[in-house]
C-alpha cells in the first residue's frame, strides 16, 4: 500500500467515523463533539510545541479569551452586558432565532480574531523567552488570566456568565455544535496540513532545531513565532467560543482557563501521538480521550492515576509518541524514500576517486 | 581596491577577558581574505562582532561603507554577510534539501512570502548545490545523521545557498578528513571566482591559508600582530614566534 493510498483510507475511516459516529451512537454526540475539540486542542498546540519547538504551557489562555470574546458578542449585541450578568440569569434575557445565530456567527468571528490579536500582541514580550522560561511565562499568563476575569464582575466575575440558550431541543443542540467542533477540526487539519508544506513550515522547524542558526543565516524568526502562535490562537479562539456554547455556562477557572486539565491535556496528547508531525496530535487526542473516557467510566477514582502513569511512560520512555517512532522506523509508509542504494554510491564514488 | 568590510579599533571583552583589544582590518571586496592565530587570541570573537552576535565596547564596524556595529544579527544577515559557525551548526532533523530550502535569502522577503512554496527552480539549485559540494547522494537523510565532515560541507552549501556578499567562514577544514581539504579548498576557491563571493576565513591550518587566502591577517593576544601576502606572513618573526609560542 503506497502512501497516499494510506493517507486517503485513513481520511476515509475519520469521515466515516465522524459522519457515522453520532447517528449511530447518538447518546455520545456530546462526547464525540469534545473529542474534536481535543483534536483541535492537540493540533493547535502541537504548530508551537511540535513544530516550531516552543512548550507553551498557557494555550488555553486562547481558548478561555475566545470563550468569553464569544459570550460577551453574543449578549452584547442584544443586551446589556453589566445588566445581563448581573442578574445571573434571573432575568430571563430571550433571544431570538435570528438573534441567537447571527450572535452565536459574529461570536465565534470575534473569538477568532480577538484571540489572535491578542497572540500577536503577547507574543512580543514571551518570544524573548526560550526553554522552560517560556514554558512558565505562559502558563502565568493563562494562569493570571483566570483571576482577571474570576475579579471583572462585568463579565460575570468568578459567578460566571449563562450562554444564550440554543433555540431547539437538547439532541438538536448536541447536532448543531458536533457539526461545528467537526467542521473546525477539519478546517484547522487542512489548514495546518497545508501550511506545512509552505516555507512557513521549513521556518518552524529550522527554529525548533536551532533558532540561533536560523537567525544567523536572516530568517525573521520573531515574526514565524508570533505568526504561528497567531494561527494557534485563531482556532482555539473558536474552539473556546464553541466549547462555551456546548457547556451553555462558563465561568474563569474550570471551564474557560482549566490549566491543568485541558492546558496540559493539550501538551499530553500532542506527545503521545508524536510532536512535530502532522497525524501525530490526531492520533494522539484521539487515542487520550477514549483512554480518559474509560478510565473516567471504569476506574473511577483511579483516572487521574492512569492519565498520569501514561504521561510518565510517554515522556521517559516514548519522547517521539506514536507517529515519531513509525517514522522512524518505516520512513516508507509516509513517503520519504531513504535511497537504498546509498552505501553502493559511495563505494562507488569512493573507488572512482 | 575597494574594502567590502571595515573594522576599525574594535575592542571587545567578556568580563576581565581582553579578547579583541583595538583590532582593525580590512576585507577587500571579490577576494579571499585569511584570518590566523593561536588557539584563543580573538579570532572567532572578531567575527562575532562583525556579524553583530555581540555588542561592541569601541570601535566602527562597516559593510559596503554603512555602520553595521548597532545592527543585530538578523538584519546583517540579510544585508549579505553570513558566518558559518566554528562548531558547525545545521537543521539535525531535517534533510539535506529542506536544510538548503530554509537558507534562501530573506533579505527581500515581503510579510506574505513565507506562506508560498518553494519554486521548483529553488529546489534546482538546492540540488545543484548539494552536488558541488558532493552531498547529493546524502540529501534526504537527516542532516543530524550526517558525520561531521559532511555537516560542515552541508552548513557550506546552505551558505551559498543564500547567495551572500561576503561569507565568514570560521576553521572550515577543522574536524575534516585531511583526504578532503583539498576537495573543499577547490570548493572555497570556486565559490569565490565562480559565484563571486568574497570570503574572509579563520584557518587554524597554515598549509591551507597559504594555499587559499591572498591576504592575511595574524592576530595575537586579541591584538592585530601582522598583515600581508602568504609569503610575508610565513617569513614573519613576530608570526612564526607567536606560533611557536602558543604550542
Ligand atoms: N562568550 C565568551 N565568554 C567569555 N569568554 C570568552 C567568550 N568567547 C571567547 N572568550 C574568550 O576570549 C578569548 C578569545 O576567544 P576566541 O575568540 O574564541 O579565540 P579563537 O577563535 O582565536 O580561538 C579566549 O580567551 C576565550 O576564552
Ligand atoms: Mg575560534
Amino acid at each position: 500500500m503506497s502512501f497516499s493510498q494510506r493517507e486517503k483510507l485513513t481520511y476515509a475511516f475519520l469521515l466515516g467515523f465522524g459522519i457515522l459516529g453520532p447517528i449511530l451512537f447518538p447518546a455520545y454526540t456530546f462526547q464525540i463533539a469534545v473529542l474534536w475539540i481535543m483534536v483541535l486542542f492537540a493540533q493547535t498546540w502541537d504548530t508551537m510545541g511540535g513544530q516550531m519547538g516552543y512548550n507553551s504551557l498557557g494555550n488555553i489562555f486562547f481558548f478561555g479569551t475566545g470563550m468569553y470574546i464569544c459570550a460577551i458578542t453574543q449578549v452584547g449585541m442584544f443586551y446589556d452586558v453589566g445588566v445581563y450578568t448581573a442578574a445571573h440569569g434571573a432575568d430571563k434575557a430571550v433571544f431570538t432565532d435570528t438573534q441567537y445565530y447571527i450572535g452565536l456567527g459574529v461570536g465565534l468571528l470575534l473569538a477568532a480574531l480577538g484571540s489572535a490579536f491578542l497572540a500577536a500582541i503577547l507574543g512580543w514580550t514571551v518570544f524573548g523567552l526560550r526553554g522552560p522560561y517560556f514554558a512558565i511565562g505562559t502558563l502565568a499568563i493563562a494562569l493570571s488570566a483566570g483571576e482577571l476575569i474570576g475579579a471583572w464582575e462585568w463579565v460575570g466575575g468568578g459567578g460566571g456568565i449563562a450562554l444564550p440558550v440554543y433555540p431547539g431541543s437538547g439532541d438538536g443542540k448536541s447536532e448543531f455544535f458536533y457539526v461545528l467542533c467537526f467542521a473546525s477540526a477539519i478546517a484547522t487539519f487542512a489548514f495546518l496540513k497545508w501550511l506545512y508544506t509552505t516555507r512557513f513550515g521549513l521556518a518552524l522547524n529550522a527554529i525548533r532545531d536551532d533558532e540561533d542558526k536560523a537567525e544567523a543565516m536572516g530568517v525573521h524568526t520573531l515574526r514565524h513565532k508570533t505568526v504561528a502562535w497567531t494561527i494557534s490562537a485563531f482556532f482555539l479562539g473558536i474552539t473556546g467560543g464553541l466549547f462555551g456554547n456546548m457547556t451553555g455556562f462558563i465561568e474563569p477557572l474550570e471551564v474557560a482557563f482549566p490549566t491543568i486539565t485541558f492546558g496540559i491535556f493539550m501538551v499530553a496528547m500532542a506527545l503521545l501521538g508524536g510532536k512535530g508531525t502532522l497525524w501525530g496530535p490526531v492520533l494522539g487526542a484521539i487515542l487520550f480521550h477514549i483512554i480518559k473516557e474509560t478510565t473516567w467510566t471504569y476506574f473511577l477514582g483511579w483516572q487521574w492515576i492512569a492519565l498520569g502513569v501514561i504521561i510518565i511512560v510517554n515522556v521517559v520512555f516514548f519522547q517521539q509518541g506514536i507517529m515519531g517512532y513509525l517514522e522512524d522506523k518505516y520512513p516508507h509508509w509516509f513517503g520519504v524514500e531513504v535511497e537504498e542504494s546509498n552505501a553502493i554510491d559511495d563505494q562507488a564514488k569512493e573507488a572512482t576517486q | 581596491m575597494t574594502n567590502i568590510i571595515e573594522v576599525e579599533g574594535v575592542s571587545k571583552s567578556y568580563g576581565g577577558v581582553v579578547a579583541n583589544h583595538k583590532v582593525s582590518m580590512e576585507v577587500p571586496v571579490g577576494r579571499i581574505t585569511g584570518l590566523i592565530g593561536p588557539n584563543g587570541s580573538g579570532k572567532t570573537t572578531l567575527f562575532n562582532s562583525v556579524v553583530g552576535y555581540q555588542p561592541i565596547d569601541e570601535g566602527s564596524i562597516k559593510f559596503k561603507g554603512q555602520e553595521i556595529s548597532k545592527m543585530n544579527v538578523q538584519q546583517i544577515a540579510r544585508l549579505g554577510l553570513l558566518r558559518t559557525f566554528q562548531q558547525t551548526r545545521i537543521y539535525g532533523n531535517m534533510n539535506g534539501v529542506q536544510n538548503m530550502l530554509i537558507s534562501v535569502s530573506h533579505r527581500n522577503a515581503a510579510f506574505l512570502d513565507m506562506f508560498k512554496p518553494y519554486p521548483a527552480e529553488m529546489k534546482d539549485k538546492a540540488e545543484h548545490l548539494l552536488e558541488f559540494v558532493g552531498l547529493y547522494q546524502k540529501r534526504k537523510l537527516s542532516a543530524g545523521d550526517l558525520s561531521f565532515g559532511q555537516q560542515k560541507l552541508l552548513e557550506f552549501a546552505m551558505a551559498l545557498m543564500n547567495d551572500p556578499e561576503v561569507l565568514l567562514l570560521d576553521e572550515p577544514t577543522a574536524g575534516i578528513n585531511p583526504t578532503l581539504i583539498n576537495g573543499l579548498l577547490d570548493r572555497l576557491h570556486r565559490a569565490n571566482t565562480e559565484f563571486g563571493i568574497t570570503l574572509f576565513v579563520i584557518e587554524h591550518n597554515m598549509r591551507v591559508v597559504m594555499n587559499l587566502a591572498d591576504n592575511i591577517y595574524c592576530l595575537a593576544h586579541g591584538e592585530l600582530l601582522a598583515h600581508g601576502t602568504p609569503d610575508e606572513i610565513q617569513n614573519d618573526q613576530r608570526v612564526i614566534d607567536a606560533y611557536l609560542g602558543a604550542h
